[in-house]
């Protein structure tokens, strides 16, 4: 027998106890990258969203430090600036133990001569275990991976995506419902141009809610309404309703998701002003009146206080936006856990064939 | 005299309505004599037993990107045209978007003077509409006509600014010479990457609509309807502009097309998915501008071909370097290396029964040669056609051979094809140009 | 990594289990009078059960205690997954639950675990209860001690010493969690 082969059926003898039920406590997971939620099964979204919960208690623990991923490297690659889910990140992987770097690559470093591809492939000589990259350009995440042996960690690719905060989105709505079948999410504001809204879509089709999207027409992205789509491709957007009033769309909503918009949208001709827009879309309290009486009020941040949301409704009681950062923690946490207990480690020098 | 005998092929010659087994003659770089035993009837001659394939004059391409000069590290006249021989075309209209760019006599000089070195097949110059291809100022037409070109275009741009537009084809008619227009409104289009539609949001990635395009092949006509000039639409894409050159054709306007085998064939899907939608791809070989369509917009672009609204199939063959494409996908340069592929991608058309073969290679023969009146230029008459006196340019094909397509070994420095690894049924397997094989497959067996 | 969903193969026994349920439940009576008799009481105790079955057999050594003694000593639930020390080797598979612990701050907290072998997964409680607080002391409670022991760790109480040959898998069955009570030893089918 080989040392490998001993040693690991001793492991699982030994721990055979707190094993559970020995190898059927595996988890259900089968990614070495994170870069949407499209290509995750429901059972997979479901371990992330159990695996948070632990992670959430150790971050309650009087010392919130366990050893999980000592000796695992993770570095922070974003190209576009962020303060909250660089240092979610960043916590996420101290608390595990693992090591840390973040860098601020800025467009003209790429403009002095290193690609996405290079830079990717020299963190990984560097060793580095997972990356997470965040990139102005739609597909970068998919470029990356498609280079290096390192997990990749989506952590916004343009417009595209932005997994791990629908994960958080899921997981902040979980903690609140239990069971999301069924129940109606609507995401208010610019979503053709937010990758949040994209994410958070497939995360919560697959988990089984139904969704609702309202917005000014300019806005609002091509593909979803009937035909606008062939037969064959039906599977290749998940279902959704679009509702252009909002009052309408707010009517029996279960969680009311509030997007960002950018002031650069009115300065690209697709809004006529500010105004017009917190006039017809502003979530208020007034018009929350509509919504489910036991609704949540989400917000992906940075928020802008008086144009997608009334400045009061920010920091009121149905809002949650705080506590999801807490989960945002945790969520990144139970990511990089799983990522590590996926992929192989670096073998060490000694290591010859047994 | 050097005499090239090609033995008991199905010669098809849409110019000339022939289609039936016959020898070609081909003596001193030109077409002596086309019929049943022919070639036996010569003495001294190299020999090519043809039997079991089809013989055709030798291909025609209103639309390629030599790169040279100024873009050598992604293509350069001598690898540019035989890259073209190895996809059966003879004849080349080359873009003027090079650097400098084609819009001085210098300048044209130059590539003549480079191909005459080192060019495989005959390459045509395609002169700049505006100086420098900035779409301000008239490039000095006939200077460009007296040095040597056969259409004028700012291909990779639209002329955007329509009085300007209007003056150059009003400008042309004292040439008779066709303006190539790539019809897309640079303001629809902005930070636009591909087709715009279900496959873009799937992608999170900003569109070029369709009516991008439509906008402008709508003005052009109606700009060349007022100039009385040559309109000819460059890579047309959608359904809406079929039906707008349909209607205009049909009104008698003076307006000729050109379709790509890809635009033919591949549709937006191609650029995200590999057969499954579960998970994307951001596949930047997919990438061309117009980009890749709709299945309606291939439905209809085989239709036009088919009814002779759309004259010709063009390559707008567009090699790129590997650093130009293996990149984030919105910094990707656009285009298709598909010179090499052009024939068996597009017979497609003649598998799926939308057109016979005779019909098809019409498109890449007489089709061009005529909406450009190249066969009315000084020692061109015949061309596109097996016309005897003609130029000895003739292409050897197979069109039921299967192959896969490597990209490693292409002749062209630009791989940038999404067709790697993919089969195709339709196999050119020899050139021959000014009566010398420039292309020939191992399996061509010399008598 | 998990081979995935297996389930747990009825053993093959040779001559019966080593404990049947009548005697797992007088061995869990009689540790939980030990656990009261070495301190003196039920004053300050803690019993931490290690995630899962060590949770569950703290549990019931609880009831038990509360049964004579009419105070019931606080309960805790301690998942180790994170301080494993194996995680180099990879592979996922454990899944982590959440802790659940009382107030541990200077009492006096009894770890409890069904089978007590290598001592790899005490050493993972010790540490992850340093998180928790810092107790007075840490005593250690297990029902089967089965040797082979790779740390220098050893159980304050035992429920039953059984020699066993190192490639042996020892199974701890508990109604709540397997639907009968028994402890059986499975020769030379160690789960790899």
């Amino acid at each position: 027998m080989t040392t490998e082969a001993e040693r690991a059926m001793e492991l699982a003898t030994a721990h055979a106890s707190t094993a559970g039920e020995g190898l059927a406590s595996g988890p259900v997971w089968q990614h070495r990258d994170v870069l949407d939620l499209d290509d995750f099964a429901r059972e997979e979204i479901v371990t992330v969203l159990d695996v948070a919960d632990s992670m959430r208690e150790v971050l309650d623990r009087r010392i919130a430090r366990v050893p999980a991923l000592r000796g695992y490297t993770v570095v922070n690659l974003f190209y576009e600036a962020s303060t909250r889910t660089r240092a979610s990140f960043e916590l996420a992987g101290k608390v595990l133990g693992a090591d840390v770097i973040s860098i601020s690559a800025s467009t003209s470093s790429v403009q002095k001569g290193e690609s996405l591809i290079d830079t990717v492939r020299t963190l990984r000589a560097m060793r580095a275990d997972a990356i997470v990259l965040r990139h102005a350009s739609a597909g970068a995440a998919y470029l990356a991976a498609e280079h290096t042996d390192a997990s990749i960690i989506n952590a916004g690719d343009g417009a595209h995506a932005h997994p791990t905060q629908a994960l958080l989105d899921l997981y902040t709505m979980r903690r609140h419902f239990g069971d999301l079948a069924g129940k109606q999410v609507v995401m208010v504001g610019d979503i053709a141009h937010s990758r949040v809204a994209r994410s958070d879509l497939w995360g919560l089709t697959a988990m089984g809610a139904r969704v609702v999207m309202c917005g000014p027409p300019t806005l609002l992205p091509r593909g979803f309404r009937p035909g606008e789509r062939p037969a064959h491709a039906e599977s290749a957007l998940p279902p959704v309703t679009i509702e252009p009033n909002i009052d309408r769309a707010l009517e029996g909503a279960h969680v009311v998701m509030a997007l960002r918009l950018q002031s650069e949208r009115q300065q690209g001709g697709l809004l006529p002003s500010l105004h017009e827009y917190a006039q017809r879309f502003q979530v208020t309290a007034k018009r929350l009146e509509r919504a489910h009486p036991d609704h949540l009020l989400m917000h992906p941040g940075p928020k802008n206080e008086g144009i997608e949301i009334a400045a009061d409704m920010a920091s009121g009681g149905r809002s949650i936006i705080e506590e999801q950062v807490t989960n945002g923690v945790a969520v990144r946490m139970a990511l990089l856990y799983l990522l590590a207990g996926y992929t192989e480690p670096f073998p060490a020098a000694g290591d010859g064939g047994a | 005299m050097a005499t090239l005998a090609i033995h008991n092929a199905r010669v098809i010659d849409p110019g000339l309505g022939r289609d039936g087994i016959a020898d070609v003659v081909i003596v001193d770089g030109r077409i002596s004599r086309v019929g049943p035993d022919e070639g036996s009837a010569v003495i001294e001659a190299d020999r090519i037993d043809a039997t079991g394939l089809v013989v055709a004059p030798g291909f025609i391409d209103l639309h390629t990107h030599l790169r040279q000069p100024g873009f050598e590290y992604k293509e350069t006249i001598a690898t540019g045209t035989a890259a073209a021989a190895a996809g059966g075309f003879t004849t080349v209209c080359a873009m003027p978007n090079t650097n400098p760019p084609l819009d001085s006599r210098a300048a044209v000089e130059s590539v003549l003077r480079e191909a005459e070195a080192s060019a495989v097949v005959r390459v045509l110059p395609i002169g700049c509409i505006t100086r420098g291809r900035a779409g301000k100022e008239l490039a000095p037409a006939g200077e460009l006509v007296d040095a040597g070109v056969v259409a004028l275009s700012d291909d990779g741009d639209a002329v955007a600014d329509p009085s300007l537009m209007r003056h150059a084809l009003e400008y042309s008619t004292a040439f008779g010479l066709p303006i190539s227009q790539h019809c897309e409104d640079p303001s629809l289009v902005r930070d636009g990457h591909m087709h715009e539609g279900w496959v873009a949001t799937r992608l999170g990635l900003r569109g070029r609509p369709a009516s991008a395009e439509e906008t402008m092949v709508a003005r052009d006509i109606a700009l060349a309807e007022l100039a009385g000039a040559h309109l000819h639409i460059a890579h047309v894409s959608t359904a809406g502009s079929v039906a707008l050159i349909r209607a205009a054709r049909e009104r008698g306007t003076h307006v000729t097309a050109e379709v790509t085998p890809h635009h033919l064939v591949l549709t937006h899907e191609e650029v995200a998915f590999d057969g499954d939608f579960g998970s994307v791809h951001y596949k930047t070989n997919a990438k061309v501008n117009p980009p890749l369509r709709e299945e309606a917009d291939v439905a209809a672009l085989r239709e036009a071909l088919r009814d002779g609204v759309i004259d010709a199939i063009a390559t707008d063959h567009a090699p790129h370097a590997t650093m130009d494409k293996e990149i984030e996908f919105d910094l990707a340069a656009a285009g298709i290396s598909g010179i090499e592929t052009a024939f068996g991608l597009s017979m497609a058309l003649v598998h799926d029964g939308v057109m016979t073969l005779p019909a098809l290679l019409a498109c890449l023969t007489s089709g061009p040669a005529s909406a450009w009146r190249l066969d009315r230029r000084a020692g061109l008459d015949g061309l596109g056609t097996l016309a005897p006196g003609g130029v000895g340019d003739v292409v050897l094909l197979d069109p039921g051979a299967t192959w896969t397509v490597d990209a490693s070994r292409f002749l062209s420095m630009g791989r940038n094809t999404p067709l790697d690894g993919r089969d195709l049924r339709g196999r050119v397997v020899a050139t021959v140009a000014g009566g010398r094989v420039v292309h020939r497959l191992d399996t061509v067996a010399a008598l | 990594m998990s081979d995935g969903p297996s389930a747990l193969v009825p053993p093959v026994q040779a001559a019966g289990p080593l404990l049947d349920a009548v005697a797992l439940r007088r061995t869990i009576v009689r540790l939980a009078h030990e656990i009261v008799e070495t301190n003196a009481g039920t004053e300050g105790l803690v019993l931490v059960g290690i995630v899962r079955r060590g949770a569950t057999i703290a549990r019931r050594l609880a009831d038990a205690i509360e049964g004579f003694e009419e105070t019931r000593p606080a309960v805790g639930v301690l998942d180790v997954t994170m301080h494993r020390d194996d995680f180099g080797a990879r592979g996922l598979k454990h899944s982590p639950r959440p802790s659940d612990l009382p107030n541990i701050e200077d009492r006096t907290v009894v770890l409890v675990d069904d089978v007590l072998f290598t001592g790899r997964t005490v050493r993972a409680a010790l540490d992850a209860l340093n998180d928790f607080g810092r107790p007075r002391q840490v005593r250690l409670l297990v029902l089967v001690d089965r040797g082979h022991r790779e740390l220098p760790i050893r159980a304050d109480m035992v429920g039953k010493n059984i020699p066993t040959a190192k490639q042996d898998d020892v199974q701890v069955l508990l109604e709540e969690e397997d639907g009968r009570d028994a402890v059986v030893v499975v020769p030379g089918r160690g789960q790899g």
